[in-house]
């Protein structure tokens, strides 16, 4: 693996006590922070909730996946196979989770507002519509403010392997504090995070920044204050050092145990995911995109649920093995599903009206099986994104967000203000009773 | 049958072979032709050969990046397509860089005297812009516009700050009008000047650069459609941009402008300002909530967003009142040609009280002797909106301005979009004098311009007198705000201190592909604030890391010889002078003698280059370069 040597020689070039060493000597020491020498210890007992959202960009295919129905006209579409929740039968795409999914629950009546990649992602992302006036936080950044961990050098919210603007789930009002991390390419390497010299001249450089910083502060108090720009910079320097940068990277991890997530980028994010999570990290997302299958539908999907199918077993199959699941919530979601009516492409169009997701682990409810869709109800409407029939007892974004945030000990209905002062409540919606941990119901 | 598509996810290259398709992939022309595919009655068979991802980001409609003027998919087709190419440019770039650099005479003075001639046709204008200066200076509205901020700080008993150096108004002016730093050709041409009221002088100049036009069409944009994609085929967002240069460059007058985006009819290709309305279609359907909750902002300064769904909870908009001047954008359609009006729809309000929904009968908040007379619904709102007597429409265009020089509306403490009545707030007395001069001298938003720069709030300090500097700093313009720069500001001014010369359309194509591609990377990465720009925000942990490790710092920090770095360490004679230089290029100033010494210090222990190297890293992490101060 040539890429580990990089990060190897990373580690080893500076560790936390020569980035102190170099922090003392300049007035920037005053920036490190007074943490013990080597905070990274794994989750102990008390075992903080996680989530981790493996987000299916572009509009997963709910036929070729968690809601089949080869025996109504859907066009050439996939088999079924049978599963370990007893009675339910997803795609032949998915054979690995067949095996994992008594773990979890699937909603196959997920309904959405919207029909388009960037408003339909937005409103899967935070439970509201893009509105002119305010850009609402995503549900993952509200849990990372919410259950803020002081113990943690790294950010608390990080996106894997995402390409897109915006499928990166946003801080909105809240600042963009509470953006998501982005990293390309999960363990290949840590992006930026490696200062670029050695560490004398790495101490040279931030003496000097020190003497330049001073000179416009010195005169400008209060509004250099104001800016932050000091403790950004130190926030930057605590992470470079941080010794808990090491769940961001693969390093001891068996290329078998990858090779079993898969040893692409999607398969990679979740390894360093379930990382994450052993380090206390609050809200992970892992992006795998590629679902918009307008032309040649089938052979499109099959290729995405076969990158998703190793990386989503493995993951959950990992996360009870280190008796992780419990305090680990997985949702597996995309913006919305796929038209049941085919193209004459043979491709499948956008359809927000009846489409699945997977959710399950950190107490939430599992073997679960809501909603049912008749996948050839909206068919005469030529249009089909408009007055479509809705599925049996519709499950909408703002539910399932706030399920989830119930699961994870937080009241939904509390209300965050926008800058403004105009109040949102965490999630509009009515958690899944079914879902919910039966303490909770 | 028999047809076949491929598609390569490493060359982004959708490649249709059989008799009928050869696309090359680029952007709309694909999406196109995929249309047309797509109603053929032939099924083709596509092939994926992806990577990870597949098909779906070839065919995913064009996101805008966030500055430029090409659609995302065409920079990221050019990207792929073009960057081998530029490998051979840089090759050419590198030989003629350096035959060029080898014929410069060594010495700056002499460098820009050269530069002088090349650029003599600029001067052609010089006497005019001579008399715009000093008339500008002398301009009643300035006096007018510096009472009242006498006024503003006697009333809050706050002492006003010095005034700024020359040089930092300089660089504040190439940042709020350019959008990157002096060029250090720039400073000693800037330095050689001595005759009085220069400073307006070369306000005007930088105004009659078209590195103005661009930029301030851009950002001008973000108010009027933000920075998002939109309905992809019908929106094009270059289109609008590239149309609004124009409009700048003409210098139109800005009611002009105003309503040709409300009444705009036609093809969204050919009239840009068509764009402005077709941003507004959602899926399939043109929303005039979303155009009038637009206009409102953007053209009147106020929030009427609210009234949409309720009235509006602490202003007085009315639901009804909203929804009248929504009815005036009802009969949007897409046609044969291009945008138009379906004369004979309604605006029609389906809120469930009535089976078939309740039309509704254009209407206007107030004073409806403002409509025109004319046919069109949208061109009697234009009237009424930019109508002379509609002050807000003055008031709103004098604090986006103010906005976009400053970094802060002059209304600070609340949106730019979101002014009170006119009349309801005295401090606000700025707006409606500075609005009334716009108007009376014809919407000329250079005029707009000029008159903020002269104004004695440009001029001062941003370092705060002794008293304030521990008490806190009062909202009143009484001392210049620090104002984080905007992405491509910071990236713009990492690539203009990376060279000697001036970055603009003169600039060898290797510089400018490089600024064009890194630009766009550099301002993804950063984070792009969108439409909310003008708002107050701190900087991010990604953005510290990419401005001190990011490869572009690398490289733009690295001993190139070339560049700035290179330059700086072969021509400048001393270390003195090799500081002095670093910090004129990216700081915009002379260093302190304690920098001086400090730095000559840390140059005789590292040696040159590296020490040139650091000193610009240096640079580039300090609060100093990514705050407008």
């Amino acid at each position: 693996m040539i890429h580990h040597t990089g990060l190897h020689s990373l580690f080893s070039s500076l560790t936390r006590r020569q980035a102190l060493q170099i922090g003392l000597g300049t007035g920037l020491s005053f920036l490190l922070p007074t943490l013990e020498a080597r905070s990274a210890e794994k989750r102990g007992k008390e075992r903080p909730k996680s989530i981790i959202v493996l987000w299916m960009g572009g509009g997963p295919s709910q036929l070729e996946s968690w809601d089949p129905h080869p025996e109504r006209s859907v066009g050439e579409t996939v088999s079924k196979i049978s599963t370990t929740i007893p009675g339910l039968e997803i795609g032949d795409t998915l054979p690995q989770m067949a095996e994992q999914i008594h773990h979890l629950s699937v909603i196959r009546s997920m309904v959405s507002k919207e029909g388009d990649h960037e408003r339909g992602t937005y409103y899967a992302q935070t439970g509201y519509r893009p509105d002119p006036s305010v850009i609402h936080p995503s549900m993952t950044a509200v849990i990372s403010k919410q259950l803020k961990r002081d113990d943690i050098e790294i950010p608390q919210h990080i996106s894997l392997a995402s390409g897109d603007g915006f499928v990166v789930p946003r801080g909105g009002f809240l600042g963009a504090d509470y953006d998501a991390f982005r990293i390309y390419d999960p363990g290949r390497n840590i992006h930026n995070m490696r200062p670029g010299v050695d560490e004398a001249r790495q101490k040279r450089r931030l003496e000097g920044l020190d003497v330049v910083s001073d000179a416009f502060a010195s005169l400008r108090q209060m509004p250099v204050a104001k800016t932050n720009h000091q403790s950004v910079i130190e926030k930057a320097l605590t992470m470079m050092s941080s010794s808990q940068l090491e769940a961001l990277t693969l390093e001891g991890e068996s290329q078998s145990t990858i090779d079993r997530y898969g040893d692409n980028r999607f398969g990679r994010g979740c390894l360093v995911a379930r990382r994450l999570v052993e380090q206390g990290v609050r809200a992970i997302q892992v992006v795998l995109s590629g679902f918009d299958t307008h032309v040649n539908n089938l052979d499109g999907q099959r290729k995405q649920f076969g990158i998703l199918d190793p990386a989503f077993a493995t993951l959950i199959a990992d996360l009870k093995e280190r008796d992780l699941l419990d305090s680990t919530i997985v949702l597996c979601l995309g913006e919305f599903g796929r038209t049941p009516k085919i193209n004459p492409l043979e491709g499948r169009d956008h359809w927000p009206i009846g489409f699945s997701c997977v959710l399950g682990g950190g107490g939430l409810a599992a073997g679960h099986v809501i909603g049912e869709t008749d996948p050839n109800a909206g068919q005469t409407n030529e249009q089909q994104l408009t007055k479509t029939t809705p599925p049996e007892s519709p499950v909408s974004i703002p539910d399932l967000y706030a399920t989830i945030l119930t699961t994870m000990g937080l009241d939904p209905y509390e209300e965050l203000q926008s800058p403004i002062g105009r109040p949102f409540m965490l999630s509009e919606g009515m958690a899944v009773t079914e879902l919910l941990p039966e303490r909770l119901r | 049958m028999g047809t076949e598509i491929s598609i390569q996810k490493c060359s982004r290259r959708l490649n249709v072979s059989g008799s009928h398709w050869n696309l090359p992939f680029c952007g709309s022309l694909c999406f196109i032709d995929f249309v047309k595919l797509r109603n053929s009655r032939t099924v083709p068979k596509v092939s994926y050969d992806a990577g990870d991802d597949s098909i779906a980001e070839v065919f995913r409609p064009v996101r805008r990046r966030s500055h430029t003027n090409l659609p995302q998919h065409i920079a990221v087709s050019m990207k792929i397509l073009v960057r081998p190419m530029m490998i051979a440019l840089a090759v050419i770039g590198v030989t003629t860089l350096a035959v060029r650099s080898s014929a410069v005479p060594h010495t700056f003075e002499r460098n820009v005297t050269d530069v002088e001639k090349d650029r003599a046709s600029d001067r052609s204008g010089t006497t005019s812009s001579n008399s715009t200066a000093k008339s500008i200076a002398e301009a009643p509205v300035v006096a007018a516009a510096n009472a009242e901020l006498a006024r503003l700080w006697e009333a809050d008993g706050s002492v006003r700050a010095g005034e700024a150096s020359d040089l930092t108004l300089l660089r504040r002016l190439s940042l709020a009008l350019h959008g990157t730093i002096p060029s250090l050709e720039e400073l000693r041409l800037f330095e050689q000047d001595t005759a009085p009221d220069r400073i307006n002088r070369w306000c005007e100049r930088l105004l009659n650069d078209n590195r103005f036009d661009d930029y301030f069409a851009e950002r001008l944009a973000r108010g009027y459609v933000g920075t998002e994609g939109g309905r992809f085929l019908i929106y094009r967002r270059d289109r609008f941009i590239s149309w609004l240069t124009q409009q700048l460059r003409t210098n139109r007058p800005y009611d002009e402008i105003v309503s040709a985006m409300i009444s705009g009819t036609g093809v969204w290709t050919g009239q840009g300002e068509v764009n402005f309305l077709t941003s507004g279609f959602d899926d399939n359907d043109f929303d005039p909530n979303k155009i009038t909750a637009r206009s409102v902002r953007a053209f009147l300064g106020q929030r009427m967003d609210c009234a949409q769904c309720h009235d509006h909870p602490f202003d007085r908009w009315k639901q009804s009142e909203f929804e009248g001047l929504a009815a005036h954008f009802a009969q949007v359609q897409i046609s044969l040609v291009g945008l138009t009006d379906d004369k004979t729809k309604e605006h029609v309000i389906d809120d469930g009280t009535t089976e078939d929904g309740r039309a509704v009968a254009p209407s206007v908040p107030f004073h409806p002797e403002w409509l025109s007379e004319s046919e069109s619904r949208r061109e009697q709102l234009a009237a009424w909106i930019t109508h002379p007597e509609n002050v807000r429409f003055e008031r709103a265009t004098a604090n986006r301005i103010w906005g976009l020089l400053f970094g802060r509306p002059f209304a600070t403490d609340r949106p730019v979009d979101d002014l009170p009545d006119p009349g309801t707030d005295p401090r606000l007395a700025m707006l409606d004098l500075l609005g009334e001069d716009f108007r009376k001298k014809g919407y000329d938003l250079k005029r707009l311009i000029r008159v903020i720069v002269a104004t004695d709030a440009f001029r001062m300090s941003s370092i705060p007198p002794e008293t304030q500097n521990v008490e806190g700093i009062p909202d009143n313009w009484s001392v210049f705000p620090l104002v984080r720069l905007r992405p491509e500001q910071v990236i713009g001014s990492m690539i203009q201190a990376n060279n000697i010369r001036t970055v603009d359309q003169n600039s060898h194509l290797f510089v400018r592909a490089l600024k064009f591609f890194r630009a766009n990377d550099f301002v993804d990465e950063f984070g792009d604030p969108g439409a909310e720009e003008l708002q107050a925000r701190a900087g991010t942990i990604p953005q510290a890391l990419l401005r001190m490790n990011g490869e572009l710092s690398r490289e733009l920090t690295s001993m190139n010889p070339f560049f700035a770095p290179g330059r700086i360490a072969a021509i400048a004679p001393t270390p003195e002078m090799q500081i002095e230089t670093v910090y004129l290029c990216s700081l915009t100033r002379k260093p302190t003698p304690q920098e001086r010494r400090y730095f000559e210090t840390m140059f005789q222990e590292s040696g040159t280059g590296t020490a040139i190297e650091d000193l610009f890293w240096i640079m580039f992490n300090s609060p100093e370069f990514s705050w407008n101060h």
